[in-house]
């Protein structure tokens, strides 16, 4: 295995168009390493992307919105005020998962290119409008975070390409985000249902939602229709119920040992009614 | 297979050794460094017993590999003890029997440490949630707890 160290993504990207074999690049190696280990995937070329400047960066950009680098560990994240205060749910996703040891080399991005349907981070980063540059041989592009992931553990990259950046939109007013998931145990797990909501009010009145969902479709899903449920609603019951029927019926699960089809459409509907209600109270500055 | 030369500081001390890309730090310190206080209990980040910070980071060793300490400041269970005097937590460990077999204890002991640099002051909450990542099959978890919040409040009036 060749171990590469690229000072640019330039050079990373063209590293990656021209080596043969498997390639992975390395953040936090969370998942990479323990492929590694179980003989999943055994790379010929592993091209570490931590000698690239500014990849452990978090910064706030002239919009208002943040740009987070692609090493930058959960533990950095959950450690920085201003944007666990603007974005409590992107945050949160990505702190729940694995341990303290795992938050302090699992990144963003990582979670997002291994493409599994129950990563928590990525509901969080759908609902929150995430987008990606992807830098490739040619040049680089905007992908909205939804595009990466096309089937377990595959993504819409091509060959050559990563991610070198995380954009989370500027919050703006009267806004917020949360991020739940349902598993059977308090901490350590993975997602049965995840979903992430993110909403803007006008007053008492929803103007904006998103509403994602993981772990019940072979990608995580944005659903418009459950977007459609609350937006001009006061989050009141009768929103709350359509909102339920609309999340279940974006269901496509398996049944597998952390669920039947049967329980995660219902808890799909469960959980998105409770993530609302945490986005509605922070987007109204009542709760944090 | 060509090694790779890392320069690294482990403990304080600067330290130089060869090794295979694909090696994992674990493998480094255990079998080239001969510290073997970190010891591998599944491999692959769930069980938290090859626990070290790296640049004050709490990580799995197992999931960090040797080329990747180049450059860094390494800290594992064999600096803690300052000399023949044990730090606060391990004389803790030993007063709560807060360990049988030991295979976690080095792993636990440098999570806590770690958690009591952060914060001095941990809710009992906090502790068990920061080592919820290092599993233990003998204590069942109590005096690991009870030895933490103890030593907690030894270091605090000390301070």
């Amino acid at each position: 295995m060749k171990y590469l160290t690229p000072a640019s993504f330039a050079e990373a990207a063209s590293l990656a168009r021209d080596a043969s074999g498997v390639t992975r690049f390395l953040a936090g190696g969370t998942d990479v390493l323990v492929q590694m280990r179980a003989d999943i995937v055994t790379p010929d070329t592993l091209i570490d992307i931590k000698h690239i400047d500014g990849v452990r960066d978090i910064i706030r950009g002239a919009d208002g919105g943040w740009t987070i680098g692609v090493a930058t560990p959960g533990a950095e994240m959950k450690e920085h005020a201003e944007l666990g205060a603007e974005w409590p749910g992107v945050v949160e996703g990505m702190d729940l998962i694995g341990s303290t040891q795992v938050q302090g080399r699992a990144t963003l991005t990582g979670n997002l290119c291994n493409a599994s349907p129950a990563a928590d981070s990525v509901p969080a980063m759908v609902a929150a409008g995430v987008e990606v540059t992807v830098s490739g041989p040619d040049g680089s592009r905007r992908v909205k975070a939804e595009d990466i992931p096309v089937a377990p553990g595959r993504t819409s990259l091509s060959k050559g390409e990563l991610i070198s950046a995380v954009h989370i939109p500027p919050r703006g007013d009267n806004g917020g985000d949360a991020y739940l998931r349902f598993i059977p145990r308090t901490e350590m797990d993975i997602a049965v249902v995840g979903c992430g909501v993110n909403l803007r009010l006008d007053g008492d009145v929803i103007t904006e939602a998103r509403v994602s969902l993981g772990a019940v479709a072979p990608t995580v899903l944005l659903v418009q229709a459950c977007a459609d449920t609350i937006i001009g609603s006061t989050l009141d019951e009768a929103a709350l119920d359509r909102l339920a029927e609309a999340a279940s019926a974006a269901c496509n699960p398996i049944t597998d040992k952390r669920g039947t089809v049967k329980f995660r459409t219902h808890v799909a509907g469960v959980l998105a009614q409770r993530t609302a209600k945490i986005a509605y109270g922070r987007a109204k500055g009542e709760t944090k | 297979m060509s090694k790779v030369h890392v320069t690294t500081s482990i403990n304080g001390d600067s330290t130089e050794y060869l090794c295979d890309p694909r090696e994992t730090l674990l493998d480094v310190l255990r079998d080239q460094l001969n510290l073997t206080g970190a010891k591998e209990g599944c491999g692959t980040g769930d069980c938290g017993a090859c626990s070290v910070t790296m640049d004050d980071r709490l990580v799995c060793s197992c999931l960090v590999l040797g080329v990747e300490a180049e450059g860094k400041e390494i800290k594992t269970v064999e600096g803690i003890a300052e000399g023949e005097t044990l730090h606060p937590l391990q004389r803790k460990f030993i007063e709560h029997a807060a360990l049988q077999c030991g295979v976690c204890t080095p792993g636990i002991l440098i999570a806590a440490k770690s958690l009591l640099e952060k914060n001095p002051d941990p809710t009992e909450t906090e502790v068990r949630y920061w080592l919820a990542g290092n599993l233990c099959r003998c204590t069942g978890y109590d005096k690991i707890i009870r030895a933490v919040m103890d030593a907690a409040a030894e270091m605090r009036e000390a301070a």
